[in-house]
């Protein structure tokens, strides 16, 4: 009995340990591979190609788990670090913040970890090293970009008899009104170029995606705004105004109420409402998504008369990423971050599945880049050395509301005189900058 | 033998006052226990933001980094160099001078004709007060459909009639009217206040009135407004808050006008103000200097004036409305 209650209690004891042991072994397995959160901005399909890359890296370093949340817009992302929940990656779309992220420390200074690693930013072209620091200190990496070119219908150009794409901004008037298409009460029933300030993203009203086209410089040496001082301002300005003219406001105002959304697929572009325009990379990949039979063609943007030169540049943005403040695991998100930004291979397939524009050097020439003689275009546009991003100020992009409030009315007829207009705008960006630096930038 | 009894009954009395003292002292306990929830809210809710955004307001604050005071360089800003804020209080000023008045008497209109309806009361009452639970996003999608220059069915029935409608709210001149439309249409909240008070209003003083050989509209002037006033002055003053406050109807509006529905989100786009900049209204302003451009310390200073600003306002009207506001049974 005593033996049988000693055998039993062995027996029991044996178990325990065992259970306990693999309870042990699999919690171990559990906690193995730390899990990286990394908070993107894209969505849809956009998000699913970020996954499918992010899963790539997972499968090579089992130390980590990624876990990729999309749909992310900068309110939260100041809300998590304002918080200390954070993700160990961050990105946005908005370049123009990284004045505050840099400057308030939510994102992490990249430059111990560069020069840990002898990483050269000189791998990126200067634009994409511009909008991914402030003042000097690094705090972002570019992580593809936006690029700003010309699309035209060629099947419209070919039934008006033009051979090719437009190289000068009155060359591009000309075609416009050449391609354009009224009804009997002078409607638009096509448009050869929409100019109208706030039609689609080609015509920003801040003006962003024609001042490299013009040459035209928003600050002078001396961190002023010069928008009254650089002719280049005028002459874009007045280039604009007398196309919108031309079409009459309230037409164009009609037109642009009754055009599709930007990214459906009635895109006016991709329906043939509209013959030429300036638009993103982005739109090659939603034409072959959404209208792959479409005969058109790319080529960069027209540009000013007066400075031919300019001709092959672009307006360009791009997708920042870096590390915020608080982060869990510093090392794994830095290796992560350093594989996404410089290695051309998540570059490429990113590119392709998305066709966003690359942003190392190597990544832009790599063989794995799906050839594209549209999506080449863009590709040149963005190596070209006078295509320009917007400045990054401590007003972030503040000063992009100041000029829209003006080119907006200008185009409506209600600015007056542009010269004392512009003069003005100069005073308000300055009084804003002033404002924004109130409390000292580092 | 007096004194004895005086010295006994010394302490009894103040044994006696001692109680009441501690009996007051537990009903106030249980009065500040039973206001505690409340109390905590108002505090955590009300007091600590109003308290914090007064000290923002003499900061730069970031929302990333520790305010930094800088004293009235804010104030500086607001009142001499933004070239938004006189715009945008412009477009407030409009809200208060032709939405509010015209909100209050289309929902008096309104009440007035279902309190003398004899028939289908129910159904009309419905009706009208229907529109107000649509949510204000989905109303102002809708308005933006219905009254699209181009693809609008409105301005396809006004062709029709062989006029050319108006570009509403694409139109600098026509989107705060159209806007204005829109919160008529949803004025069902109002209107339900103003038939209770109507439908509340004394018998008698109608039949007297009708006895002394007064008229509908002298009714209407000396017995109605009179009985109603405290509820028009209500209904004034929720009304200019709410005007102050404006904020959803625009921003969807200005977005979804703008051609940009997919990126209402996006920040690296700025449709606010959107056509022109003549829907930036006050609080549209406060909302993009704090959260698109992470001004805080300035979006504080907007809000210290607005709360100035509404706190005046609504003395005004309340200091004026003892003219003609009466309340029954009042001692004058």
């Amino acid at each position: 009995m005593r033996r049988g209650v000693i055998a039993a209690v062995v027996l029991v004891g044996v178990a325990a340990a065992v259970v306990g042991g693999t309870a042990r072994s699999s919690a171990h397995a559990g906690t193995k591979a730390d899990t990286i959160t990394v908070w993107v901005g894209w969505s849809a399909r956009e998000l699913k190609a970020f996954k499918s890359i992010a899963a790539e890296y997972d499968k090579k370093h089992s130390d980590v788990n990624i876990k990729v949340v999309g749909g992310i817009n900068d309110d939260k992302i100041t809300a998590a670090i304002r918080s200390g929940n954070v993700p160990d990656v961050v990105s946005s779309f908005t370049s123009a913040n990284v004045g505050s992220y840099c400057k308030s420390g939510a994102w992490l200074d990249l430059k111990p970890f560069l020069s840990k690693d002898k990483l050269d930013v000189n791998v990126f072209p200067k634009t994409s090293q511009y909008y991914t620091q402030f003042n000097g200190k690094r705090c972002a990496l570019p992580f593809l970009a936006d690029v700003y070119g010309f699309y035209y219908n060629k099947k419209m150009f070919k039934a008006a008899g033009l051979k090719g794409p437009p190289k000068t901004m009155s060359q591009l008037t000309a075609y416009a009104k050449k391609l354009t298409k009224r009804g009997a009460n002078g409607s638009i029933k096509v448009a050869g170029f929409n100019p109208f300030l706030g039609f689609y993203a080609g015509n920003a009203p801040d003006l962003s995606a024609y001042a490299p086209l013009f040459g035209a410089k928003y600050i002078d040496g001396g961190g002023k705004s010069q928008l009254s001082k650089d002719p280049a301002w005028g002459r874009l300005l007045r280039w604009q105004k007398n196309l919108v003219d031309f079409y009459g406001y309230k037409n164009l105002q009609k037109f642009n109420a009754g055009a599709a959304d930007e990214f459906s697929a009635s895109h006016a572009f991709e329906i043939g409402k509209l013959a030429m325009m300036i638009d993103g990379e982005w739109r090659v990949a939603f034409v072959q998504a959404e209208h792959p039979g479409l005969d058109y063609g790319t080529a960069p943007a027209p540009v000013d008369d007066a400075h031919p030169n300019l001709y092959g540049a672009g307006y360009v943005n791009g997708t920042i990423i870096g590390i915020p403040k608080g982060v869990k695991h510093k090392d794994q998100a830095w290796a992560l971050l350093k594989y996404l930004t410089f290695n051309a291979h998540p570059l490429a397939l990113f590119s392709n599945a998305i066709r966003n524009v690359p942003t190392t050097k190597q990544s832009l020439n790599s063989p794995e880049i799906k050839p594209d003689p549209r999506f080449k275009t863009f590709l040149n546009i963005f190596s070209n050395p006078n295509s320009k991003t917007s400045p990054i100020t401590a007003a972030g992009n503040a000063y992009g509301t100041l000029i829209q409030a003006f080119a907006v009315k200008w185009q409506a007829g209600h600015a007056g005189d542009l010269t004392k207009g512009l003069q003005k705008l100069d005073k308000q960006i300055d009084a804003q900058l002033k404002q924004a630096q109130a409390g000292g930038v580092p | 033998m007096t004194e004895t009894a005086a010295a006994a009954a010394a302490p009894f009395t103040l044994e006696r006052r001692r109680a009441r003292r501690r009996a007051a002292w537990r009903r106030r306990r249980l009065v500040l226990l039973l206001m505690a929830p409340w109390l905590i809210g108002f505090s955590a809710f009300f007091g600590y933001p109003l308290v914090m955004s007064v000290y923002l307001s003499f900061t730069h604050y970031d929302l990333l980094s520790s305010p930094k005071w800088i004293g009235l360089a804010n104030y500086k800003y607001l009142f001499r160099d933004d070239p938004q804020v006189g715009p945008a209080v412009k477009n407030t000023l409009w809200l208060i001078g032709i939405m509010v008045p015209l909100q209050v008497l289309f929902a008096f209109g309104v009440a007035l004709m279902l309190a003398r309806a004899k028939r289908g009361v129910g159904f009309f009452r419905t009706i009208f007060y229907l529109p107000a639970l649509a949510p204000p996003v989905a109303a102002t999608m809708a308005f933006v459909y219905l009254l699209n220059p181009a693809t609008g069915p409105v301005n396809i029935i006004l062709e029709k009639l062989g006029i050319s409608g108006p570009l509403w709210f694409q139109s600098p001149q026509w989107s705060k009217p159209s806007l204005t439309l829109l919160s008529i249409w949803g004025v069902g909240t109002l209107m339900i206040i103003f038939l209770a008070a109507i439908l509340d209003a004394p018998r008698q003083l109608y039949e007297s009135a009708e006895l002394d050989g007064a008229g509908p509209f002298q009714r209407l002037r000396w017995v109605t407004l009179p009985t109603i006033s405290p509820v028009i002055l209500f209904s004034v003053v929720i009304s200019v808050i709410a005007a102050l406050q404006y904020f959803t109807q625009a921003y969807v509006a200005a977005n979804i006008a703008a051609g940009q529905a997919s990126q209402a989100g996006d920040q690296t786009v700025n449709n606010l103000g959107y056509p022109e900049g003549s829907t930036l209204f006050y609080p549209v302003l406060l909302y993009e200097q704090g959260f698109k451009f992470f001004n805080m310390g300035y979006a504080s200073a907007l809000t210290v004036l607005l709360l100035a600003v509404a706190f005046t306002i609504t003395v005004l009207i309340i200091r004026h409305s003892r003219r003609w506001v009466h309340y029954a049974g009042a001692v004058k």
